[in-house]
């Protein structure tokens, strides 16, 4: 097992934070304006413009625990093969993705 | 007392003269986000009042009575409501399910049946009182799976006829003694069928089908011959584009022997001879289609689409097969509905509060009226289509 030092550990968990919000600060106002909008009115296509469900399951945050933002915004990007989810990367970058999973994680406003 | 009684005459004669209008020119327009409809009318084309408090409308459809007087709004939550177009009044609301799909109005008018996804199935209520009539759950597999129910639509001598999204089957229930339903089961139609139509003659019911290339037909006229594929190697081999939305089937574009149905994850309208069910070829639109609508007289079909691409429509003329006309409404059009004869289309633009009004036969916008989130528009003509 590889031993890493206190202050080293430190580093990395605030550049891991520093990364996310980053990629989170990437998300201008606007964009995050029409990040919502797109949920509830174009992914509420499927999983409902509350999000409690369609043709796609809820994505309440609650039924979202223990599944973690990569995997969240990995499924947004990627889609799900054999599902009708489709991959939106052809709408949406990696920063907008992330800022999507977050969002859902703590429940969207 | 003279007064009182005169004032009584005077508001019976006014109440009743509110109510000297026929409902042949009424119609609907949801709007999706905030539980409500608007009342309009197509004669002068403008609002007669808003009903509020119907619950989550994203994805709502509606059927009407026979005498056009009432109409039923099937809501996303799983509520049923059932409007007095006159009266301007919510008659009553029945939270049937949590979470539903649409509906479907029986061939006499006395029984309206909603498809929910939870708990998968269907369930008929009295179109009267609107009390529960039948409860039929979409029990699959070793009947401990309940799958999502789509496809709902009215068959002649009191049938409903669904798809099972989770199970690809379609079912056949017969209502003829509404206490007894009886279910003829068909197995095995293909995977994941995501919406159905019936042909305006109610004899051929299709469903499209999400999971593989093709759609599965049923002639209800020879129940025993079973589900036949049809256009079988459509898409074979070709990369599907991703589907942000799903096409919809509802409505029945057909003119002459052919008939317009959306290419899922292709940006093509599929042509159909219905004489052999066969491809009779495909045509290039603007970007995926979700309605695909032919005018009443059959010689235009309008079409709209999936975002990205969902400010634009395009116009097919049935006879030479090409598009004629590209329209750019606004940003989020959701829906279209003919006029009962044709000469004016109603289409919501989601993203700009609006509905607009086309003249069918210049492409014109002849007026806008303002509306909440507007998606689904939905005429009284509709009360006397089988599959409406």
């Amino acid at each position: 097992m590889t031993k890493v030092s206190l202050p080293v550990a430190s580093m990395i968990l605030i550049g891991t934070i520093l990364m996310m919000n980053t990629s989170i600060a990437d998300v201008s106002v606007a964009r995050q304006t029409e990040l919502v909008y797109l949920l509830r009115q174009d992914c509420g296509s499927c999983h409902g413009m509350t999000l409690r469900g369609g043709l796609g399951p809820a994505l309440l945050p609650e039924l979202l625990i223990g599944k973690s933002e990569q995997f969240l915004s990995t499924t947004i990007l990627e889609g799900r093969p054999g599902t009708a989810m489709p991959a939106w990367k052809g709408m949406l970058n990696k920063a907008d993705a992330s800022w999507l999973a977050h969002q859902l994680q703590r429940g969207v406003q | 007392m003279i007064i009182r009684v005169f004032c009584a005459i005077t508001l019976m004669l006014s109440a009743n003269l509110l109510h000297a209008r026929g409902t042949g020119d009424l119609g609907i327009v949801i709007e999706r986000a905030s539980g409500s409809m608007q009342i309009i009318e197509t004669t002068g084309n403008s609002s007669l009042g808003r009903i509020e408090g119907l619950g989550d409308l994203s994805h709502a459809s509606a059927v009407y009575s026979r005498d056009e007087q009432f109409v039923y709004i099937f809501g996303r939550d799983g509520g049923l409501s059932k409007i007095d177009l006159l009266d301007k009044k919510l008659v009553k609301r029945v939270m049937q399910a949590g979470n539903s799909i649409g509906g479907a109005i029986s061939q006499d008018g006395t029984l309206v049946a909603v498809s929910n996804y939870t708990p998968g199935g269907v369930k008929i209520f009295d179109a009267g009182t609107m009390q529960l009539v039948a409860d039929i759950p979409a029990s699959y597999g070793d009947s401990t799976l309940q799958s999502k129910v789509i496809g709902l639509v009215d068959a002649p001598g009191q049938k409903f006829v669904f798809s099972l999204w989770d199970a690809g089957e379609i079912w056949v229930a017969d209502l003829a003694d509404r206490s007894n339903p009886v279910i003829t089961k068909f197995k095995n139609i293909g995977s994941n069928p995501y919406d159905a139509l019936i042909t305006p003659d109610g004899r051929y019911y299709i469903a499209g089908l999400f999971g593989e290339d093709g759609m599965a037909l049923l002639d209800l006229w020879n129940l025993d011959s079973g589900v036949k594929r049809i256009l079988n190697h459509y898409g074979k081999g070709e990369q599907k584009l991703p589907v942000y939305k799903m096409p919809h089937l509802e409505g029945w574009a057909i003119a002459g022997r052919y008939t317009f149905v959306p290419a899922v994850g292709h940006h093509e309208v599929l042509v159909i001879d219905t004489q052999t069910w066969k491809e009779k070829c495909r045509i290039e639109v603007h970007g995926q289609p979700v309605f695909v609508m032919a005018r009443p007289d059959g010689r235009h079909v309008w079409v709209n689409f999936a975002v990205p691409d969902n400010n634009t429509l395009q116009v097919i003329d049935t006879q030479s097969l090409s598009i004629i006309k590209t329209l750019t409404p606004g940003k989020g059009v959701l829906h279209m509905e003919f006029e009962p004869r044709g000469e004016q289309v109603w289409v919501s633009v989601r993203d700009e509060d609006r509905v607009a009004v086309f003249d069918t036969s210049n492409f014109r916008q002849i007026t806008t009226l303002p509306a909440r989130k507007p998606s689904g528009i939905f005429f009284t003509s509709r009360a006397h289509k089988t599959g409406l």
